[in-house]
C-alpha cells in the first residue's frame, strides 16, 4: 500500500508543480540557472565518460565480434549505435540520476529541514512550483544535447582506440559509423532521453520535498532518488523500447 | 488582531494541541511560552497556516481562514511576515536577494522602488555593509535580523516568531527582542512570539500565553506573572535559582 500512497503524493505534487507560475521572469530566471547547474556543468562529466565508454565499446567489438567473415566496418557500426541506442540514452540518464537526482534530493531536503520551504509557502509563494518546475524543465531541455554530446564523443573516444587496436583503419571505421545508418534510432533515443530527463528531475525532488528530520534523512532520501530513479529509467527503457519497436 | 477558538491538533492519533483559544491584539507583542514539546511551535505553525487544524477557527481580523479559497489564504499570506527558528533564509541567494525576495514575486515595484525598501527594511535591522554575503557567511544574529528584514519586506499586518533568540547569546537576544517590540508598535502589527527565554517575557511580554501538554493554562502580561499562582507556570517561569531569587526581590520591592 505504501507504493500507491507515494505515488499518489508524486502525482498531487506534479499538479502543484505544473500550477501557472507567480512570476514568469523569476521563473525564467530560475530556469537559466538551473540550466547552468544540472545541465551545463554535467557536459565534462558526459564527454569523459562517452570518450571512455566508446573506446571500451570499440575494443569489445574488435576483440570478440571481428572474425574473416564479418566486414571490419561493423565495428565502427556497432559503436554507432550502441551509442545511440542504449549507452548515450539510458545509461548516460542512469549517471545522471546519480549527479543530477542526488543533487535535486539533498538541495530540497536541506531546504524542506532548515524551513527554507515552509518560509516560502508563508509568503504565498508556491514552493513546489518555484523549486521543481525549472529542474524539471531545465534537465528535460538539456537531456537531448547530452545524447548528442555523448554520442559524438563516444564516437570520438571509437576513432582513438579501434584503429590503436589494429584491426580497424580510421577509413574503415569511419565507414561503419555511416553505414546502414537508421534516422529512426535517434528519434527514439531522444524520446527516451525527454522521458528520464523527467524522471531524473521529478523523483528525487519529490523525495527531497518531503523529507522529514535532519541530515540523516536527506542522506537517506539522497540515495533512495538514485535508487528509485534508476529503477524507474529501467523500466521505462523497457516500456518504451517494447512500445515505439513494436 | 488575530483571534483562535477552540483550536484541536492531534499527529497520528495523539493529541498535540487541546481547545486552545485566545486573543492577539494588534500593536502588541504576544508571547506564547511553555516547555519544549508542549505545542508551542504547532500553535504557531497551525495559526499560519503550515499545518491544517482538526477542529476551530482561525480569525485575521475577522476573516476566518479556514473557508477562504486558495487565492484568498493566498493573499493572506502576503500580509504575513514569518521568522523562523534558525532564520530559514534561502542559502542560494545573498542577504540583498534573500530581503528582495518577496517583493520581486509579489510586486510591481521598479528596482530603484526595491532597492529603496530593501535598504529601509535593512537599515531599520542594523545591518550595514553585507548586502552581499550569503547567510553562510554572517553570524547567527545576523541571520535573525535578516530574515526580520525579509518579514517586514511586504509591510506585513501580522508578525510571527517562532524562538527568535535561540541560539544567540544574551546581550543578542535583548537586541533581538527590543527590535521586534520597537517594529510592532512602530508598524501597528500583530506579533505573536514564540518562546521560552524568560528574558523576553519579561522584557516585551504585552500579552502571554502559556500553554503545557496542548492546553491553554495562563493568560496574562509580563507583570502579573510574578503574582500567579499557577502551579505550572510557576513551575515553568521561576524554574532556575536565579529566576527564584528575581521573584523573591522583586515580591520584597512590590510589599515596601
Amino acid at each position: 500500500m505504501n507504493i500507491f500512497y507515494h505515488i499518489g503524493q508524486y502525482f498531487l505534487l506534479m499538479v502543484r508543480v505544473f500550477k501557472k507560475p507567480e512570476k514568469n521572469s523569476i521563473y525564467i530566471r530560475q530556469l537559466i540557472l538551473e540550466i547552468e547547474k544540472l545541465g551545463i556543468n554535467s557536459i565534462g562529466i558526459v564527454a569523459v565518460i562517452s570518450v571512455f565508454m566508446g573506446g571500451i565499446i570499440t575494443l569489445q567489438l574488435t576483440y570478440n565480434m571481428v572474425n574473416p567473415l564479418m566486414p571490419s566496418y561493423i565495428i565502427g557500426l556497432g559503436n554507432r549505435d550502441t551509442l545511440i541506442l542504449e549507452f548515450s540514452s539510458t545509461v548516460l540518464s542512469l549517471m545522471l540520476a546519480g549527479k543530477v537526482g542526488s543533487n535535486i534530493a539533498s538541495e530540497l531536503g536541506s531546504m524542506r529541514i532548515t524551513e527554507q520551504i515552509d518560509s516560502m509557502e508563508i509568503m504565498g509563494v508556491n514552493s513546489a512550483s518555484y523549486l521543481i518546475l525549472p529542474k524539471i524543465i531545465a534537465v528535460v531541455f538539456i537531456s537531448p544535447f547530452l545524447f548528442i554530446i555523448s554520442v559524438f564523443c563516444g564516437l570520438v573516444g571509437g576513432l582513438i582506440t579501434g584503429p590503436l587496436s589494429g584491426v580497424v583503419t580510421i577509413a574503415t571505421y569511419l565507414t561503419g559509423i555511416t553505414t546502414l545508418f537508421v534516422p529512426f534510432y535517434v528519434s527514439f533515443s531522444i524520446i527516451k532521453t525527454l522521458v528520464f530527463g523527467f524522471l531524473i528531475a521529478s523523483v528525487p525532488a519529490y523525495m527531497g520535498y518531503f523529507v522529514q528530520g535532519g541530515a540523516l534523512e536527506v542522506g537517506r532520501a539522497s540515495t533512495k532518488a538514485v535508487v528509485n530513479t534508476s529503477i524507474l529509467i529501467l523500466f521505462f527503457d523497457l516500456v518504451l523500447t517494447q512500445l515505439l519497436f513494436k | 488582531m488575530i483571534e483562535i477558538k477552540n483550536i484541536y491538533k492531534s499527529f497520528e492519533g495523539r493529541d498535540v494541541l487541546k481547545d486552545i483559544s485566545a486573543v492577539f491584539e494588534k500593536g502588541k507583542t504576544n508571547l506564547i511560552i511553555g516547555q519544549s514539546g508542549s505545542g508551542k511551535t504547532v500553535l504557531l505553525k497551525s495559526v499560519v497556516g503550515l499545518f491544517d487544524i482538526d477542529k476551530g477557527e482561525i480569525l485575521f481580523d475577522g476573516r476566518d481562514t479556514l473557508i477562504m479559497d486558495f487565492q484568498e489564504q493566498k493573499l493572506l499570506r502576503q500580509e504575513i511576515g514569518m521568522v523562523f527558528q534558525n532564520g530559514a533564509l534561502f542559502d542560494s541567494l545573498t542577504v540583498e536577494e534573500n530581503v528582495r525576495f518577496p517583493m520581486d514575486m509579489f510586486t510591481t515595484m521598479t528596482m530603484k522602488e526595491k532597492v529603496m525598501r530593501l535598504n529601509f527594511c535593512l537599515d531599520r535591522v542594523n545591518i550595514k555593509e553585507s548586502n552581499h554575503l550569503y547567510p553562510s557567511e554572517i553570524s547567527g544574529g545576523m541571520r535573525k535580523r535578516v530574515a526580520i528584514a525579509r518579514a517586514i519586506a511586504l509591510n506585513p499586518k501580522y508578525l510571527f516568531c517562532d524562538e527568535p533568540n535561540s541560539g544567540l547569546d544574551p546581550v543578542t537576544s535583548i537586541l533581538i527582542d527590543a527590535l521586534i517590540k520597537e517594529i510592532t508598535s512602530e508598524f501597528d502589527i500583530t506579533t505573536i512570539i514564540n518562546t521560552h527565554d524568560m528574558n523576553s517575557v519579561m522584557e516585551i511580554g504585552d500579552n502571554i500565553l502559556f500553554i503545557s501538554e496542548g492546553q491553554k493554562c495562563w493568560e496574562g502580561n509580563s507583570s502579573q506573572i510574578f503574582n500567579t499562582r499557577n502551579k505550572k507556570l510557576n513551575a515553568f517561569v521561576f524554574a532556575s535559582p536565579f529566576s527564584k531569587k528575581f521573584r523573591e526581590i522583586k515580591q520584597m520591592e512590590d510589599d515596601e
